[in-house]
């Protein structure tokens, strides 16, 4: 008989294992499982296949995806992923580990997680990050329970309209059934409400509040007076935040903010049809008790050489159960790695000029979109990479028109505005092809 | 391995970068942006040259154990080979350019289609959700849809889930996330979920039961038809907690057992990789009176770790129906060798046959006389890194004070098999000699063990800490 390739198991190797557990078959290691239950059926499932098989399989799949160029954020930023992140990431030694708790034999996922850790902090301005957390929704979600863990006796979280629609859906969910009440804080003009806040906190009920750096309309929003108007009433302020945008814009550090969470996903993470990414937050020292997910220290070993370890523990689950600050027992460790890698090969300098090019580019879609006389302006709040138009045209025609010259961008809003994203990805050519092809619509 | 010592921070030179970007050609930057909404402080990332990156996170990497290097013991958690063929068809760019919101995924839907229909066809359910990014996030998921049902039907007196006391430390804590109060079954002398302890649990209040199985011992859960029977009788749900799922692999699917929901680890049963922590993805599989209840759960951002689903679903290509039906016979034979081959130096506390994985209780000579302490279940563990063997799970279950809990899997070679039971007998007579060899372990890794107490009592979290 033929063996399969992943599996050792000779008939020999077989009879061996099978006589010293004294069984006379694979079939007798099942006894204690009532008859009634064995599948005796065939599973409808292809034959196996060859790699070669499996590999055209896929790259015929692959190939049924259409190739757009990507002209719409929402969430999910096409920023470019240097060669050097998959290469690094795909070591075994990396990819093929398990979570570090034998730190003895795990001190490079350790010592990537503190420098992440490290590079966290520094984006946000905060004193402490956790060792990520899935994506940017649920770690906005664990920060809606962790607001309701520092403060006491307080039963609301706010969270603001102008959040991308898919973190309120996952906070929402979360709180359905954590039993956490939701108030929301109105927009006006494009940003949160300061005056909206205020009216929500004169109830001396709310735990936290939830706002965006860049919000759903790509606008940078002016929070002065949000931390001010909360800390009065013993809440914390969480923001949701581009990772990738804070190398520029003012950092929740600075607005005096107490929790900082949001998507690592712009930080060299590619797209992958929404996933992997990976969640982060961060948050002052005060609160580092009550933060969910893994967090790495540096101590030293028995030699007095400086290490690292999974510490704080006596907050996870395998410890504290359903006492536990939250039920996250992974993290999205690798995806921690491709940012730790993309912010080393960026560096300061790097983080500023994508911003630029970003920012440069965005501005130019903009003011060109304008000019073909096809949308008109919705906000004139300032905007980063991202922003959005009121179309004077039919949104399916011109979304279908630009998917025909190979474009991803007029993403239709609830609002019923047009969303545009432009990363340093996207050339001046490629912008000005888009343009001339919205002015044939 | 080697120990090498440095932080990326520390390799910093004012200067030097790491990237190439294109030229600026608009004439546009972002100080054009009110100074007010801008970013004032320094950002200390480092600045380093591509070459200084490469270099750094590879002598990193030679301090880690994985799959790849060496076997792993490690119960519970199903470390198997992950195939490389897994990680082209994740890396293809038709799958890894694709914007989660854009049009033309028909190739993409056509991976998480097919995915879908074959763990239907292996656990029998009748339709998974993708977005749960792991285990604790599936189980988490899975009670949110067992409350929706009881919510549904206008049942809201249902707010208790009962969990048994083996159970994995996620499954209270994801009962306490969803908001249910967790009510502990005990184990019986058998290691199995006592019938007799839980008919009295059962009642107007109760959500369902979280059960795994085989269960955290190793053990099938061999009264489940009537517990099946048991808990729907009184108005509950029962959730399959897929982390063991390995060993029913081709024997036994769960929806035949009477399970109304259920996750499985694609990361553990399916092949993917760990990452050193994650991504993994814990798709959910509901039974068919509940398939309208999953587009009311949004539970992550976009559509799950899409990536891992390629993965799993290249795997179940590669073995088809024909080696799907062995992965778990072979991982449960294997299991039960190693038990038969070390019970004599390890206590073993239920003789039973055992499904992928099974748990020790110590050593049955640990050495210890007056004025001389034993070897501990830790001291054994650490031990087994100088052999290069990763350690098994350890301490957990609960049920015994000194766990050991032991899962080859199917891709373990009866030779490495040996290897390892011939270290295991080995470190029982070291043990037996003189336990400070164990304690003093391990000898041969890039460090020694590290100060807990001091890590946790002085936090230092960030490189600017350490300044």
């Amino acid at each position: 008989m033929a063996g399969f390739s992943y599996f050792p198991h000779t008939e020999e190797d077989l009879r061996v294992m099978l006589d010293k557990i004294g069984v006379a078959s694979l079939d007798d290691l099942y006894s204690d499982v009532p008859a009634s239950f064995l599948f005796r059926g065939e599973y409808d499932l292809p034959d196996a296949m060859s790699e070669q098989q499996v590999r055209d399989f896929f790259e015929s799949l692959a190939a049924k995806n259409t190739r757009l160029k990507v002209f719409v954020g929402a969430g999910a930023y096409d920023h470019y992923t240097p060669s050097v992140i998959p290469y690094i990431t795909s070591r075994s030694e990396f990819l093929t580990a398990y979570t570090p708790y034998q730190a003895e034999i795990s001190q490079g996922t350790l010592r990537y997680i503190f420098e992440y850790q490290s590079m966290i902090c520094a984006l946000t301005g905060m004193d402490v990050s956790n060792a990520s957390l899935y994506d940017g929704p649920t770690a906005a979600a664990e920060a809606m329970k962790m607001a309701l863990a520092c403060t006491k006796k307080k039963t609301r979280v706010l969270l603001s309209r102008t959040l991308l629609p898919h973190v309120i859906r996952v906070v929402e969910t979360y709180a359905r059934f954590h039993g956490v009440e939701l108030g929301y804080i109105d927009a006006k003009d494009g940003q949160t409400s300061l005056e909206s806040l205020q009216a929500s906190l004169a109830a001396d009920n709310v735990a936290g509040i939830i706002v965006p750096a860049l919000n759903r309309y790509g606008i940078i929003e002016d929070f002065t007076g949000f931390a001010e108007a909360v800390h009065a009433r013993k809440g914390v302020v969480i923001e949701y935040c581009d990772p990738s945008a804070l190398a520029v814009v003012k950092t929740p550090g600075e607005w005096d903010f107490d929790i900082a969470v949001g998507d690592g996903q712009p930080l060299g993470i590619p797209l992958s049809f929404g996933g992997p990414y990976v969640g982060f937050m961060a948050c002052r020292k005060d609160y580092v008790r009550k933060m969910p997910g893994r967090i790495v220290g540096q101590t030293t070993d028995a030699d007095g050489k400086r290490c690292y370890v999974l510490t704080l523990q006596a907050r996870e689950q395998h410890i504290r159960r359903e006492k536990a600050t939250s039920n996250i027992c992974s993290n999205e460790s690798l995806m921690a790695l491709y940012v730790t890698v993309y912010l080393s090969l960026m560096g300061p300098s790097g983080m500023k000029k994508v911003n630029c090019l970003s920012y440069a580019g965005a501005h130019y879609l903009h003011d060109e979109l304008l000019k073909t006389g096809r949308f008109e302006e919705v906000f004139t709040k300032p905007f980063l990479k991202e922003f959005v138009l009121n179309p004077r045209v039919d949104i399916k025609t011109l979304q279908q028109k630009l998917q025909d010259g190979g474009f991803f961008a007029a993403l239709a809003t609830e609002e019923g505005y047009v969303s545009f994203c432009v990363t340093e990805k996207r050339s001046k050519e490629e912008i000005d092809a888009l343009v001339a092809l919205v002015k044939e619509v | 391995m080697k120990y090498y010592d440095k932080l990326i921070f520390e390799l910093s030179k004012p200067g030097r970068c790491g990237y190439t970007l294109p030229e600026n050609g608009y004439g546009r930057c972002v100080k054009e942006l009110p100074a007010e909404l801008c970013r004032q402080v320094p950002l200390p990332l480092p600045e380093v040259s591509e070459p200084d990156v490469v270099r750094h996170y590879t002598n990193l990497s030679q301090m880690n154990f994985g799959v790849d290097t060496g076997f792993y013991p490690l119960g519970s958690c199903t470390m198997k080979y992950n195939p490389k063929i897994n990680e082209e068809v994740a890396a293809m760019p038709g799958f890894t350019a694709l914007h989660p919101l854009q049009p033309g995924t028909d190739g993409a839907c056509a991976v998480i289609n097919g995915l879908d229909k074959a763990l239907a066809a292996i656990t029998g359910m009748a339709k998974f959700t993708f977005e749960p990014c792991a285990g604790a996030h599936g189980e988490l998921t899975g009670l949110m849809l067992m409350r929706s049902y009881h919510m549904a039907r206008g049942d809201a007196a249902r707010t208790k889930v009962i969990v048994p006391d083996s159970a994995h430390g996620t499954n209270p804590a994801s009962a306490a996330v969803c908001g249910l109060e967790v009510v502990e079954v005990k184990s019986n002398a058998q290691g199995l979920v006592d019938v007799e302890d839980l008919k009295p649990l059962l009642g107007p209040e109760i959500a369902g039961i979280m059960m795994t199985n085989p269960n955290t011992l190793g053990l099938f859960e061999k009264e489940i038809g009537e517990i099946a029977a048991l808990v729907h009788a009184c108005g509950g749900l029962l959730y399959y907690d897929g982390a063991n799922m390995n060993p029913m692999l081709g024997v036994v699917r769960p929806g035949d057992m009477g399970f109304d929901i259920m996750h499985l680890n694609l990361h553990k049963t399916f092949s993917t990789p760990h990452g050193g922590g994650g991504p993994g993805s814990g798709p959910v599989g509901v039974a068919a009176h509940l398939v309208s209840l999953l587009p009311t759960i949004k539970v992550s951002g976009f559509h799950g770790n899409f990536g891992v689903m390629l993965r799993a679903y290249a795997y179940i290509l590669m073995l088809g129906r024909q080696n799907v039906k062995l992965a778990g016979k072979y991982a449960t034979v294997s299991a039960n060798y190693i038990k038969e081959s070390l019970k004599d130096v390890y206590k073993l506390p239920i003789p039973t046959v055992c499904k992928h994985e099974f748990v020790f209780d110590g050593l049955v000579n640990d050495g210890g006389e007056e004025g001389r302490e034993g070897a501990t279940t830790l001291d054994v563990a650490k031990r087994l890194l100088d052999f290069g063997f990763h350690a098994p799970t350890i301490y957990f279950p609960l049920l015994f004070h000194q766990a050991l809990m032991i899962e080859p899997t199917e891709t373990e070679s009866l030779e490495t098999i040996d290897a390892f039971i011939a270290v295991m007998r080995r470190i029982a007579e070291e043990a037996a000699a003189d336990p400070s060899l164990l304690k003093s372990a391990p000898h041969c890794a890039p460090i020694r063990r590290p100060d807990e107490t001091t890590a946790a009592r002085q936090p230092v979290l960030q490189y600017r800490d350490t300044l």
